[in-house]
């Protein structure tokens, strides 16, 4: 072995380089205030392995990152736990970091003639800076997405060449593959080169100066192995349990929905980065060029020159004070904009809507039809759990209600004027209907022109079902089998197997709506279509597959057809004939509206 | 005189050849090395032509030379053709935009009340076309006096999406907090933005149907650029 040894150290010469590493002398021996630069290169460290590891399963491009990155983080053996210390271990490091600089300056390590290692070391900075930057458009994820385009139109507004630099910097005109593309070869490619080279040259250098004690000594020299390599490897053993820690805190890192240019999201970027998304907001107009770059750039080269300014008389002082102004700005910058957050009701409800369509998508990839080919997006935007709350709220809020709320749970902006549409279609919502306490209430026709029409007059149903009052135990026995053969017309899932059982009851319900209720003069019959037979007036609807999917989705495109409301239309629009909602979104309000949507099946049933 | 150049360049690279060989020669004789070498020591005489202090500075120099010019062209094949692929959006143009047919007319109120609509169009993305594909959204407001206005929901300021608040009766940008004049779509005296929203141009067709001609602006600047 040992002659093995030799002859490997002959062609070599690795004994000299082994020594060197491991015999550097410390003056005054190992400490503990010594480790932060091994703690950030053992996180380098981490970020190379689970890099490599997750790149091994990642495909950029619009259509396959965020599905890769679910498939990772969902699917395949310990993904969640990969992905989550890659995530954590970059936030630590930007924290171990900014230690790092700070320990540099309060101990003068960066003046002469360590000037050139304290240049890298802040290059080194700069590079983890942009690989977080880029590394977190890559899940291509909507906070990803929309954090990320802010912070690339601001390489838009740089003078000159800025229009040219985004387009060079996004592959095009607006985001896509070729976004993705760029983004991956700069994160996993050109800044990891970079990072090497610079490491390499930062050890280097270091190496070459030697370590910049801090006095007084309080022990006699000593190599550097074994005591401040096991110091060393304890401050890597507290990175690690801290990484972990995280991973298992938050359960690994967040995912949200798929990118979607067409769905709003609140943007934000992520904590390191806030300071300067508070701090663009000071800056009015065209004044942005100072708050993006200007003032960032003069900070940056600020920092560049400390070796030089701390050469004068207060210098080093400036310095101190000048690293710890940029901390407390940062850290209040940082706090005000959280603050603020956290107070706006409005960003709350956006970011509680995307924690919902975040979940909603993982139960829908899951689902045994899984991510079609042409990506995930399409999941959630054909989704009527998703799309159909926000469609109603955009849409129909402004005059129906559901259950009382918006759709999307907000109270509404006004009063309903319209029926509130919470289980329309089921027997319940029918038999609430043909109440006299309840149709002239706002749940029903209360806000519309059938209750209050041509100065007080009511319309002809509101007089029928008010003309219901004093109905006879029989008669209201009818008038509940009446509801249930309209309703049963609905087929809704909810009922489906109420509608089965009561089969009987409900072809009495039918029969009685050409007869009439004992005790009443009309029938049905007389104004409305039932059972294929038209309306005997225009301006009352039809029944027959009252509240169907079909029937909704023709009545939402046009209620003024003669099937429907005809002349007698209130003021419902014609929302598919104005082209207000294309025939997909009405289909997804109206399956959402009966209740219709993927819903895993629970796999505890037998 | 271009000929001697190369007649010179030529007799160096010879000599180069000739007095390196002999030494290549040796490495390659000593691939499997005696425990000590003796390398440094087994240098060929030098010949006499070369010796001449004139002719080793003129080799020298012709050397260093052709390394730097030659070292400098070998790179540029690559280096060119990679610079050409990663400029290659630069050469792309969106082309001009068209109208859009985006809603009827009866379905904006008159009241001043924005509404929101999605505008569906091809897409071209690198490799892939999406046809019929959302690719922006407007807002759509019709005044009393019948006058349409069509604003693009992408904020001026630095891209995120404005939303109207019934509550301020405006526009309004979640990221930074600008805002904008519901009417007119300038932006409030406090914000951020550096112009006011993006207005498009509209036109009323075929009986009352209301086309857009959409297109995305450069944010971040005082003027309205579109993006080709």
């Amino acid at each position: 072995m040992k002659a093995l040894l030799g002859w490997l150290d002959r062609r070599t010469g690795y004994k000299k380089i082994v020594n060197e590493i491991l015999f550097e002398n410390i003056p005054g021996g190992p400490r503990w205030r010594y480790i932060w630069g091994s703690a950030l290169t053992f996180c380098i460290f981490v970020q190379f392995a689970t890099g490599i590891m997750l790149w091994m399963a990642y495909s950029p491009s619009s259509q396959t990152a965020w599905e890769s990155v679910y498939f990772i983080q969902e699917e395949m053996n310990a993904g969640w736990l990969l992905r989550g210390i890659h995530h954590y271990a970059a936030q630590l490091m930007t924290v171990l970091l900014i230690l790092h600089l700070m320990q540099v300056v309060i101990d003068k390590a960066y003046t002469a003639p360590r000037e050139v290692n304290y240049w890298f070391g802040l290059g080194l900075l700069f590079l983890v800076m942009a690989l977080s930057l880029t590394g977190y458009l890559l899940p291509w994820d909507q906070k990803g997405y929309w954090a990320t385009k802010v912070a690339t139109n601001m390489v838009a507004i740089t003078p000159v060449i800025g229009e040219s630099l985004q387009k060079i910097v996004i592959g095009g005109a607006d985001y896509g593959h070729h976004t993705l593309t760029r983004f991956f070869a700069l994160h996993a490619g050109v800044l990891p080169g970079l990072l090497i080279l610079l490491i390499v040259a930062h050890i280097y250098l270091f190496r070459r100066h030697g370590i910049k004690a801090k006095k007084p000594f309080r022990r006699a020299d000593t190599p550097f192995w074994p005591e401040q390599v096991f110091r060393d490897i304890v401050a890597a053993l507290a990175v690690m349990a801290a990484i972990l820690a995280l991973v298992l805190w938050f359960g690994g890192a967040h995912l949200s929905a798929p990118a979607d240019p067409a769905e709003r999201y609140p943007a934000r970027p992520d904590w390191y980065f806030m300071f300067l998304f508070q701090f663009l907001k000071y800056f009015k107009g065209e004044g942005v060029l100072w708050g993006g770059i200007y003032i960032p750039a003069f900070i940056v080269g600020l920092l560049f020159l400390m070796p030089f300014i701390g050469r004068w008389k207060q210098g080093h002082r400036f310095n101190l004070i000048f690293l710890y102004t940029l901390l407390g700005g940062f850290v209040y910058l940082t706090y005000i904009a959280y603050a603020k957050d956290a107070k706006d009701g409005e960003f709350q409800f956006a970011q509680e809507q995307a924690r919902k369509d975040a979940e909603r998508i993982r139960v829908l990839a899951k689902a045994p039809a899984g991510i079609p080919q042409g990506g995930a997006t399409s999941l959630l935007r054909s989704d009527p759990y998703t799309q159909g709350p926000k469609i109603f709220a955009d849409k129909c809020a402004s005059c129906h209600a559901y259950g009382g709320m918006d759709g999307l749970g907000r109270e509404l902006k006004e009063p309903p004027s319209a029926p509130d549409l919470k289980g329309v279609g089921s027997r319940e919502w029918l038999a609430g209907f043909v109440d006299p306490d309840q149709i002239a209430t706002a749940k029903y026709f209360g806000g519309t022109h059938f209750v209050d029409r041509d100065g007080g007059n009511q319309s002809r149903m509101v007089e029928y079902v008010m003309g219901l009052r004093d109905l006879s135990p029989r008669g209201q026995e009818e008038l509940a089998k009446v509801v249930a053969a309209v309703s049963a017309q609905a087929e809704l899932k909810s009922q489906k197997e109420l509608d089965e059982a009561d089969s009987d009851l409900i072809q009495e319900g039918s029969d009685l709506f050409w007869d009439g209720i004992t005790g009443v003069d009309e029938a049905c019959i007389d104004c409305h279509g039932w059972d294929g037979e038209e309306s005997s007036e225009s301006r009352t609807p039809d029944l027959t597959g009252w509240m169907s999917r079909e029937y909704m989705i023709e009545f939402i495109k046009n209620p003024e057809h003669p099937r429907f409301y005809g002349s007698g239309n209130d003021r419902m629009p014609a929302y598919g004939e104005e082209g207000t909602l294309t025939v997909q979104q009405i289909g997804l309000v109206v399956d959402w509206l009966r209740g219709e949507w993927y819903e895993p099946v629970d796999e505890l049933m037998p | 005189m271009e000929g001697t150049f190369f007649c010179i360049q030529y007799s160096a690279a010879k000599q180069f050849f000739v007095c390196h060989s002999a030494q290549i020669a040796i490495v390659m004789a000593h691939t499997n090395l005696p425990e000590k070498t003796k390398l440094e020591n087994e240098k060929e005489p030098i010949p006499e032509e070369d010796a001449k202090p004139e002719n080793a500075e003129r080799r020298e120099f012709m050397i260093k030379a052709g390394s730097v010019c030659l070292g400098g062209a070998v790179a540029i094949p690559p280096i060119a053709a990679g610079i050409a692929v990663l400029m290659d959006p630069l050469r792309r143009k969106q082309g001009d935009a068209d109208f859009t047919r985006v809603t009827l007319l009866d379905a904006l109120t008159e009241d001043g009340t924005p509404k929101k609509f999605t505008i569906y169009a091809d897409k071209q993305d690198a490799w892939n076309k999406f046809p019929n594909t959302a690719i922006g959204a407007i807002y759509l407001c019709r005044k009393s006096d019948g006058k349409i206005d069509a604003f693009n929901v992408v904020c001026p300021h630095l891209g995120c999406a404005v939303v109207f608040r019934e509550s301020e009766r405006d526009y309004y940008c979640p990221c930074h907090n600008s805002a904008f004049d519901l009417e007119t779509g300038t932006q409030a005296p406090d914000s951020p933005s550096a112009r006011g929203l993006d207005s498009l141009e509209v036109k009323v067709e075929n009986e009352g149907e209301v086309w857009v001609k959409f297109q995305n602006f450069q944010p971040g600047i005082a003027d309205k650029k579109a993006i080709v």
